[in-house]
């Protein structure tokens, strides 16, 4: 067995640039996604080095800074389980809604119907009605459990906080599952109006084991 | 320049890795450590280096019983704590005895364009065996165009009271985070350890 020799500098070696197998943490970034004026933004497994398969059984993203180019626009999400040519998953959710306004006029503490689906194939919140002020935007979680399984339904968290296109700022637990027993594959971010005018979406992956 | 041998194939003494290398997604900047500690401030390490930061919070106790665990940013690098913020506030709680429960909204919790400290973990106990525990997701705190949104959850033992705090919100400025101060309401943090990383 031939080694080669590695440089030594101050107990750090400089000559790496890939880690082989050494492990690099439980949780691995697979792609990050910064929007432009763009109508959506989508993550294909298997297109744009997108891995969205059995290769982790946990996924997370992580909005951040999500810019309407409409005021009061939805930030939505869809599953789809062909490669993307559809976003059409059955879905049921909840959804815990708190919020609470700039001038304490108001507060809401609430389990509401208003942004889930009850066995609907429609586009689901992330974001409920950011603001498109030039400072107004949201941010948030969302993780999404085993989505190559072909045997259960495909749960999802979400949490989200926004500054609301009327001077709130509104945290959501979104949860619920895409009712598939078939594999979900594909992701799109889209708003309910308008384009996502600026804002990053990251992928990461979660290790099992 | 001294030379590493492989011994089974592992390079034993290494003990940091060039940056083409990646140590995985979250990558701690800080560990402060409390010790009957008036405050906790971080006032490096968060810039424009990663677009989000978390903060874990372990064994938080406090020198004063009953007294909430509260944060507030700076603008200036830590000379002012005292950023305006709007935020949200609720919790669930389930007392030992089983004869108390609730989930509901923390009116006297919240903030409303204050720059006072937002309570992240309400109500800690001193006992012996009482502390709190967290994680607070700070969102982009270098940018100059955006708020900067925060969420937190927390739990906590506090008068036999097992407690399970949301916090949401933003630093309603476009001027950067630079700093955070972490503080009791009364009194010190005994003890307590936290740690600040990136997110990759």
């Amino acid at each position: 067995m031939a080694f080669g020799l590695v440089k030594h500098n101050n107990n750090s070696i400089s000559a790496i640039t890939t880690a082989g197998q050494l492990t690099s943490g439980a949780m691995t970034l697979i792609k990050e996604q910064t929007a432009s004026s763009s109508a959506s933004i989508s993550f294909v497994d298997g297109s744009g080095g997108v891995v969205l398969d059995s290769t982790y059984p946990i996924y997370k993203f992580e909005f951040i800074n999500i810019h309407p180019s409409n005021d009061g626009a939805k930030f939505n999400f869809n599953m789809s389980i062909d490669g993307g040519s559809n976003y059409n998953v059955t879905k049921t959710s909840s959804n815990l809604e708190i919020y609470h306004y700039e001038d304490d006029s108001s507060s809401v503490f609430n389990g509401t119907s208003g942004g889930t689906l009850q066995q609907g194939t429609g586009d689901l919140a992330v974001l409920r009605g950011v603001g498109s002020d030039n400072d107004q935007c949201g941010c948030g979680t969302m993780f999404l459990f085993s989505p190559s399984n072909t045997t259960f339904m495909k749960h999802f968290q979400i949490r989200s906080v926004r500054s609301q296109s009327i001077d709130y700022a509104g945290d959501n637990l979104f949860c619920g599952y895409g009712n598939t027993t078939s594999a979900i594959d594909s992701i799109i971010f889209r708003m309910s109006a308008g384009d996502i005018d600026s804002g990053t979406i990251k992928l990461f992956g979660i290790k099992g084991s | 320049m001294a030379l590493l041998f492989a011994k089974n194939n592992s390079l034993s003494a290494v003990t940091e890795l060039p940056a083409s290398v990646s140590g995985g997604v979250l990558n701690l900047i800080s560990t402060q450590t409390a010790s009957s500690s008036a405050t906790i401030d971080f006032t490096s390490g968060i810039d424009s280096t990663y677009k989000s930061y978390i903060f874990k919070f372990y064994d938080i106790h406090p020198a004063t019983d009953d007294t909430s665990f509260e944060f507030n940013g700076s603008s200036d690098g830590g000379s002012n704590y005292n950023v305006t913020k709007t935020t949200t506030f609720f919790n669930a709680y389930h007392n030992e005895a089983g004869s108390s429960t609730n989930l509901g909204y923390g009116a006297g919790s919240d903030l409303a364009q204050s720059t006072s400290f937002q309570r992240i973990i309400a109500g800690v106990g001193n006992g012996n065996d009482e502390s709190g525990v967290a994680t607070l997701h700070l969102f982009s705190p270098s940018s100059t165009t955006f708020v900067k949104h925060f969420m937190s959850v927390s739990q906590r033992l506090s008068q036999t009271y097992s407690v399970n705090d949301y916090v949401a919100g933003y630093f309603n400025t476009t001027s950067v985070i630079n700093a955070i101060q972490f503080k009791f309401a009364s009194g010190n943090v005994d003890s307590g350890l936290i740690k600040l990383y990136g997110v990759t």
